[in-house]
């Protein structure tokens, strides 16, 4: 059990502080911080997806004014490490179409993009392989965030042999990108009495400056990583990728000058990062009643030759329901395609749709409640490892939900409603994701000018810190709100883990609390002027007593036009368990913008390769959708607001992720209900339901 | 080749030096520092960009800056004057209609020309033939359409709008 703060500040309903400033245009982004005489990079990225750079002639770009360098494989300074991903411009090999293999920085943007232009690249091409084959199948050593790649409990076959019901099938996630309204951009300059200072999209200030400093082996201290504002991440601003090693790489050889380097729209699709393309087996073996006997997971999944990516999809089949029969596996084939990574819920958004489109499909099959289904298999315990749930309200979710949405007046039968050309349909889904908190984490308090100074290098990607972690501050100091000054988005404050996993308010805010209240009780209410406390917290270790997760249920209702096929999703709505929510206002809408993203996933994203040129045919805003204000209609987040006590002071649980797990399913279960069409690969777009 | 232009921009005149080949979203952030449009996608598909020229919303990325010499440019910067926030800001904060906020400087003008376009009685794809258009939250939906939020904040962008149509 952890102390918990007494709520005073959290809980309370409040506008986010960097509110104004946003809507004012007033905070700075990466790409908007003032800086002296700039330089600006546009880079030359390969036209083939595997081969190697055989020529590169850049003597047009060389002799035009206001060209200071052209970097290449030749010239390019030679950095550290065995991540492929960040050994751009090291070598001739081209491993994927839209690989950077020269760079041109000139005085102006105009300067800078038409004389990459005009780089001619000669390339000695080699056949490539960018679609997922039988025989290239391999078994990760391990998957994402650490997990095992496969288990194997009882005998999953001999129970799917015996079981009165059975589920056996398969399910398609897309290919899909974070995709984050601003592109990932990077201001660098390099002094030699300084060494790197670096405005950057960035979801962990001290994450970057650990990479950069080891690519470029300079000393951590010689990098300076700032960012306050970044807009959006969704995992893609996790770490760095190879644009930002571009635009150092250009600082460095250029000391003393700026240089601006954002990605284009474009190349937000290759060089950044993406959700990797996956199929998913699963089998569920059940009794007569549904009573489950076994779950399977089994994903096959795309990665890349330059760096391993395994997402974690089988991981939500391992945990969510009871079943003494049960395997998951996870393989990969390596392709020669950009380096897929995090994006929103990775393992869990896509893992999601699989299992809850399989439940679905085993409620039909027994003729039960697919709401009924759920409650007949919540487990004891944790399933994976045997452990207590240190909280698990996925049933009062589902309850909760069932009666917001009107759950109880829905006809099972399928095709059994419709308004006019419309066919009607309502499903449901669980939602889940893991309640982590981060070690390495450090906040310094610091009383001066008769206030608080909470410093901590955390990050507001739009998740609401700036406003969380300023009331937290304040519980822990036992004070106002404005009477705290919080500091965060800058490697040069104290050190702070990924704004990720949906971790971030529970690692900063436990160290925000942590420093607090040794401040209190080094120099009770009446600190004297400088004051100050810096804590390390210990690592947490609740994860070896409970498992520790949050729960969700999503509704859906789904019209589908009997004729043409159009999907459209006049009401969605979820009902968490997130623990004591900090800010209503600011937690409404994360949970909100993640169902958004889910029904996205669930309608919209498709990332289409085109196997002859091995890239994504569709690399724009205008071809790649996602969501619309339009496309979004009666969407509604609730909560049950229970605390979590064994996690954290505050007893919250993460918000960022779960909103866009389970979405997909529950709008695709919807979809079945009103059309008797189960679409099992996404997007569900108007041809799924026609012939 | 390189122009002089003359800019009005959040009420302040500028005559500044532009590349015929810069936008007027690049002439804005690259050579006056006028940071509140954003890039998000160069290509008119997402709206970060949204400014008012003349008193219209456009998409700044699309239009090259030697062909707005003499306009008048309000970014949301701009719509900031002695009273404070325009209503729109304050909607937005009020109803938490923006997360990481790269989008909003865009949304908010758009929002700024959504009101005047519907006072003007300018129909939308959503507007019954020959009605008097009214901001329903249909139509606001519409009308907002061109600007993309990633983080998802539509629902409270649609309130913050309704409130300020009233």
């Amino acid at each position: 059990m952890t102390e918990q703060l007494t709520p005073v500040e959290i809980g309370r309903d409040r506008a986010r502080f960097d509110g104004a400033l946003k809507a004012e245009g007033a905070a700075p982004y990466a790409y908007d911080y003032p800086v002296e005489d700039p330089l600006y990079l546009w880079t030359v990225d390969s036209t083939i997806a595997k081969g190697r750079v055989a020529a590169i002639d850049a003597s047009a770009a060389e002799a035009t004014d206001g060209v200071v360098l052209v970097l290449t494989h030749d010239n390019a300074v030679r950095v550290s490490g065995d991540d492929l991903e960040y050994a751009v411009l090291q070598d001739p090999a081209v491993r994927f179409r839209g690989q950077v293999v020269a760079a041109v920085v000139a005085t102006t943007p105009e300067v800078a993009r038409a004389a990459a232009e005009s780089v001619v690249v000669r390339y000695d091409q080699e056949p490539h392989s960018v679609t997922v084959r039988a025989e290239d199948l391999y078994r990760p050593e391990k998957v994402n965030a650490g997990f095992p790649t496969d288990t194997d409990t009882g005998d999953l076959d001999a129970a799917m042999a015996s079981a009165a019901v059975t589920v056996d099938e398969g399910y398609v996630t897309a290919r899909t990108h974070a995709s984050p309204v601003e592109p990932h951009t990077t201001v660098a300059t390099w002094t030699d009495a300084d060494g790197f200072l670096v405005f950057e999209s960035s979801q962990s200030a001290h994450g970057f400056r650990r990479v950069f400093s080891d690519v470029f082996e300079v000393p951590a201290e010689r990098v300076r990583v700032i960012a306050p504002f970044v807009g959006g991440g969704f995992g893609s601003k996790g770490m760095p990728h190879a644009g930002a090693v571009v635009a150092m790489m250009a600082a460095r050889a250029l000391p003393g000058r700026p240089v601006k380097y954002a990605h284009t729209r474009r190349q937000m699709f290759r060089l950044v990062g993406y959700r990797p393309r996956a199929e998913q087996r699963v089998r569920l073996a059940a009794d007569a009643d549904g009573t489950l006997l076994g779950v399977g997971v089994d994903v096959v999944q795309e990665s890349s030759v330059v760096k391993e990516y395994a997402e974690q999809s089988a991981m939500p089949a391992r945990t969510m329901y009871a079943a003494p029969h049960r395997r998951t596996s996870h393989r990969l084939a390596a392709l020669d395609v950009p380096v897929p990574s995090w994006m929103r819920a990775p393992g869990e958004a896509p893992g999601m749709f699989a299992l809850e489109s399989a439940m679905d499909e085993l409620a039909h099959e027994c003729g039960i409640d697919p709401i009924e289904l759920r409650v007949l298999n919540e487990p004891a315990v944790d399933p994976d490892t045997g452990l207590p749930h240190s909280s698990r309200y996925l049933v009062r979710c589902l309850r909760a939900g069932a009666d917001l949405f009107g759950w109880y007046h829905r006809d099972p039968r399928v095709r059994s409603r419709r308004q006019g050309p419309w066919l009607v349909g309502h499903g449901v889904a669980a939602s889940t994701y893991p309640a982590y908190r981060q070690p390495n984490n450090t906040a310094l308090v610091r009383f001066a000018d008769g206030r608080y100074q909470v410093e901590i290098a955390a990050a507001d990607i739009g998740t609401g810190a700036w406003t969380a972690l300023n009331q937290i501050a304040a519980d822990a100091l036992g004070v106002p709100v404005d009477e705290v000054d919080l500091a965060i988005g800058d490697s040069a404050l104290p050190v702070a883990s990924v704004a990720g996993g949906s971790s971030g308010t529970a690692s900063w805010g436990t160290a925000i609390v942590t420093a607090a209240r040794q401040f209190r009780e080094k120099f009770g209410s009446h600190p004297a002027e400088d004051d100050e406390v810096r804590a390390d917290v210990p690592a947490p270790t609740v994860a070896e007593e409970f498992a520790t997760h949050a729960h969700g249920a999503q509704f859906a209702e789904v019209h589908v036009h009997e004729d043409t096929g159009e999907i459209r999703v006049p009401r969605l709505y979820g009902v968490f368990d997130a623990g004591q929510v900090i800010n209503p206002r600011t937690a409404r809408s994360q949970l909100v913008g993640g169902m958004v993203m889910g029904m996205s996933m669930a309608l919209h994203e498709d990332s289409v390769m085109d196997p002859a040129l091995g890239h994504t045919a569709n690399p724009d805003l205008a071809d790649y959708h996602i969501p619309v204000n339009a496309d979004v209609c009666d969407l509604r987040a609730e909560w049950l607001g229970i605390p979590d006590h064994r996690l954290n002071p505050m007893g919250s649980k993460g918000i960022g992720e779960i909103g866009i797990t389970g979405t997909a399913a529950a709008i695709a279960n919807a979809a079945f209900h009103a059309t008797g069409v189960r679409v099992r690969e996404l997007p569900i777009t108007l041809d799924k339901f026609l012939g | 080749m390189e122009a002089d232009i003359t800019l009005r921009v959040d009420g302040e005149e500028r005559v500044v030096t532009v590349d015929t080949r810069t936008t007027l979203l690049d002439a804005l952030r690259d050579r006056l520092g006028v940071t509140a449009p954003k890039k998000g996608c160069d290509h008119g598909q997402c709206g970060s960009c949204t400014v008012l020229v003349d008193g219209r919303r456009e998409v700044s990325c699309l239009s090259l800056a030697v062909a707005k010499d003499g306009a008048e440019v309000v970014t949301a910067a701009g719509l900031v004057d002695a009273d404070g926030p325009h209503p729109v800001q304050r909607a937005f904060v009020d109803n938490d209609a923006l997360q990481c906020g790269f989008c909003t400087p865009g949304q908010v003008c758009s929002a700024v020309g959504v009101l005047a376009e519907a006072e003007a009685g300018w129909p939308s794809a959503v507007t019954a033939p020959g009605a008097t258009p009214e901001l329903t939250d249909a139509e606001i939906k519409e009308r907002m359409s061109g600007n993309l939020c990633r983080c998802g904040a539509y629902p409270g962008i649609v309130a913050a709008v309704r409130e300020v149509a009233g």
